[in-house]
């Protein structure tokens, strides 16, 4: 039987219990047997990306050790937070030293989501139905970090009912860059502005994405400009079963 | 712009952005894009190119000792003469020197990054020499007095009725919003001064060590008036110039005009090796090159952030930034900008003025993606954050001691699962504090920087409460 860990990461932990349960659903329709590891609490990309390497390392030794008590592979609903274990973990630890080591392993059996189905399980359709006109956010980690171009449509593809319709300068930023939004508010919140009228004048009533931060941001502009538009996570949408 | 900043207040600025300089940012940088795209769309072996130009710049950097002594031989073999500016008021002497042994009143400049880092402009104002821009984007800023807001497009920031604003205001007259008017009274008001000025100033491109030769990429003809029409001409230009060839030549200007302004070739492409030779040829009698070092030097002992010095000066990074086009070049608070700047400025200009800059960007990536010589932006501008946050060979700290009190403790506190997880416990005590239709708002400080802006979805972490309580085989129940 196929095993993984699911990588719940923090804000998904804070604001999206829903996304992390579907995400279990899914993953376990499909056979996978899931570990849990309670220990886990942030990757530690916002301390590092604020340019303190120092303060990261225990957040990260924290991270390794409570998922090196398996050596089934790690998924996760971020390409960001996927994206720093694996690209920047092994660069906090000294060559040659057994926490490189750790990092080396953790970094090559880590996943996001999207990439694990359609590239690891090679689940191409979860048999989601979404009657719906659905457009598409690339988030950056995701995108440039992760190399990830086509497994999310791949997985919108095949939904049933789901209407594509593209976005207007789809791989721009959305304006989150995680502390960036609350370091330089006014422009995020333009940034995020921009983003949320492309995505009004897609036409589309959905708006779906592979990064939590994104969707917080997305969300909360699309309230606040007081648009009916959902926006959801990915796994949230392959979730679905009927029209909602 | 002559004058280096104390500190770069880029939050402050991104917080009174003119409302029109986005939409014109917006408008000349889209084209630009497009531009580009097309141009790479035609060229097959494009990823190979920039790969070629990548490791070409590296080995320059790695040798640049070797390849300027090259230069400065070569130079001086074709008949010009090398200066050596290791600070900016030391290049600022040598031109004033210069204009001042060839009783020079007037001097026209064609655009030129290292003398905008210099302030030259100013130097030679106070000498009493008139120096006058005649790249029409410079001369726009120079009658507007402000400094460049991109590295190709000096005035992008201003719209078609802002120039004409400006001229009518400056030149004392009607001036009508068609560009192309404009642009003709800005050509017989310059025509007159390439005629009289003693003194040409140009910057430079590139610099080929193996012939001596100055290379100049323009495209409005007025780099080539200021480097042969008067008998004088002095280049400025940064040490970080030099390539090692033609052959590498031939690299670079495959790379350049297409990642800048989406043209396969610039309309001129200039090789300067020495003055004229001979009565009847054409060009300066003297030719003078001024190698700016102005803290390259410095920057060049980071292994890492010296590959900011790959850079040939194209502005694509600027173009895609999401960041820079709603902004504008002048948060940036220095004579270069957008991402390149974000990179550029903290290493020049230090990590005490410009500490905010390696900050101001997303980490969107966009702009190593277009990079025609593929500097790892975003690896720098984490390079220069850890500079900032926690010092290292080449610089103290600079970081505030509120936010390096909160890295203290979010480490502490996400190191520590019991710690986080009573955190995860308590958020959710704000919720009917501030909850309005499932958001909350009007949250207190610091979370107020994020909802001053957007709400924020209502805490819940019961993900962990879920796993441990419901067994696998309710799991997939949906009303759990």
């Amino acid at each position: 039987m196929t095993k993984a860990q699911l990588f719940i990461t923090c804000l998904g932990d804070q604001f999206y219990t829903s996304t992390l349960q579907n995400m279990t659903r899914i993953l376990e329709r499909l056979g996978v047997e899931l570990v849990f590891p309670p220990e886990q609490t942030c990757c530690g990309q916002p301390l590092y990306n604020n340019g303190f390497e120092d303060k990261t390392r225990p957040v990260a030794l924290n991270f390794m050790r409570a998922f090196a008590k398996s050596d089934a592979p790690i998924i996760g609903p971020s390409g960001s937070c996927v994206s720093m274990v694996k690209h920047h973990y092994p660069s906090l630890f000294k060559e040659g030293t057994s926490e490189h080591a750790l990092a080396v392993d953790i970094a090559s059996r880590i996943y996001e989501f999207t990439e694990y189905l359609v590239n690891g399980l090679k689940v191409t359709d979860v048999g989601a139905v979404y009657p719906h006109k659905v457009t598409y956010h690339a988030t950056c980690h995701y995108l440039r970090e992760m190399g990830l171009k086509k497994e999310a449509k791949t997985l919108l593809n095949s939904v049933k009912g789901l209407e594509f319709i593209s976005l207007k300068e789809e791989e721009t930023c959305c304006g989150f860059g995680g502390s960036f939004s609350v370091t330089f508010p006014e422009v995020s919140r333009v940034m995020m502005e921009n983003k949320v009228n492309d995505i009004i004048a897609s036409g589309a009533d959905t708006v779906v994405m592979c990064e939590p931060g994104c969707l917080v941001n997305i969300a909360g502009g699309l309230y606040k400009a007081g648009s009916k538009i959902r926006a959801m996570h990915i796994v949230d949408l392959l979730a679905t079963k009927e029209s909602s | 712009m002559s004058e280096t900043p104390t500190y770069i207040g880029f939050e402050e600025y991104s917080e009174h952005v003119p409302v029109s300089i986005p939409s014109a940012v917006q408008q000349a940088t889209n084209r630009f894009v497009s531009g580009r795209a097309a141009r790479v769309a035609e060229l097959p072996q494009w990823e190979e190119l920039r790969q070629i130009g990548s490791d070409i710049r590296l080995h320059t950097i790695e040798n640049m000792d070797v390849y300027l002594a090259q230069l400065e031989e070569k130079v001086i073999a074709a008949g010009g003469h090398v200066h050596w500016a290791e600070t900016a008021e030391d290049a600022n002497r040598i031109v004033l020197q210069l204009a001042k042994e060839h009783n020079v009143k007037t001097a026209v400049k064609s655009k030129s990054m290292a003398t905008e880092e210099i302030g030259l402009n100013h130097a030679l104002e106070h000498a009493g020499i008139q120096a006058i821009e005649t790249d029409l984007g410079e001369y726009i800023i120079q009658l507007a007095g402000t400094g460049p807001s991109h590295i190709i497009v000096p005035a992008v920031h201003l719209k078609k009725e802002e120039v004409a604003a400006i001229f009518s205001e400056k030149l004392d007259m009607n001036a009508p919003t068609d560009p192309i008017e404009l642009a003709r009274i800005a050509r017989e008001v310059l025509r007159e001064k390439f005629l009289t000025a003693e003194m040409g100033i140009t910057g430079g491109n590139f610099l080929v060590a193996e012939t001596g030769t100055l290379v100049m990429v323009t495209n409005e003809g007025n780099g080539r008036m200021c480097s042969t029409m008067p008998d004088l001409h002095v280049a400025v230009v940064g040490i970080d110039k030099v390539i090692p060839d033609w052959e590498s030549l031939t690299v670079f200007l495959k790379l350049l005009a297409r990642s800048a302004t989406g043209q396969k070739l610039s309309t001129y492409t200039q090789f300067i090796t020495g003055p004229r030779r001979e009565e009847g040829e054409f060009g300066p009698k003297e030719f003078h090159l001024v190698l700016l070092d102005n803290a390259r030097s410095n920057v060049l002992k980071d292994p890492i952030g010296r590959e900011v010095f790959k850079c040939i000066r194209c502005g694509a990074c600027a173009n895609v930034c999401p960041v820079y086009k709603n902004v504008g070049g002048f948060a940036y608070g220095s004579f270069i900008s957008g991402p390149i700047g974000a990179i550029l400025s903290p290493q020049m200009l230090g990590t005490q003025a410009a500490r905010e800059l390696p900050y101001a960007s997303t980490l969107c990536g966009a702009c190593a993606d277009v990079c025609p010589v593929k500097i790892p932006i975003p690896k720098l501008l984490l390079h220069l954050r850890r500079r900032v946050a926690q010092g290292d060979a080449f610089a103290l700290p600079t970081i505030s001691a509120p936010i390096h009190a909160t890295a203290t403790l979010a480490s502490l506190a996400l190191a520590q699962n019991w710690i986080y997880r009573l955190g995860a416990h308590l958020l959710p005590i704000l919720n009917p504090f501030f909850r309005k239709n499932n958001w909350l708002s009007g949250l207190p400080y610091p979370i107020s920087r994020w909802t001053k802006v957007r709400p924020l979805p209502p805490f819940s972490a019961s993900f962990r409460n879920w796993w441990k309580n419901v067994p696998l085989k309710k799991r997939n129940l949906r009303d759990d």
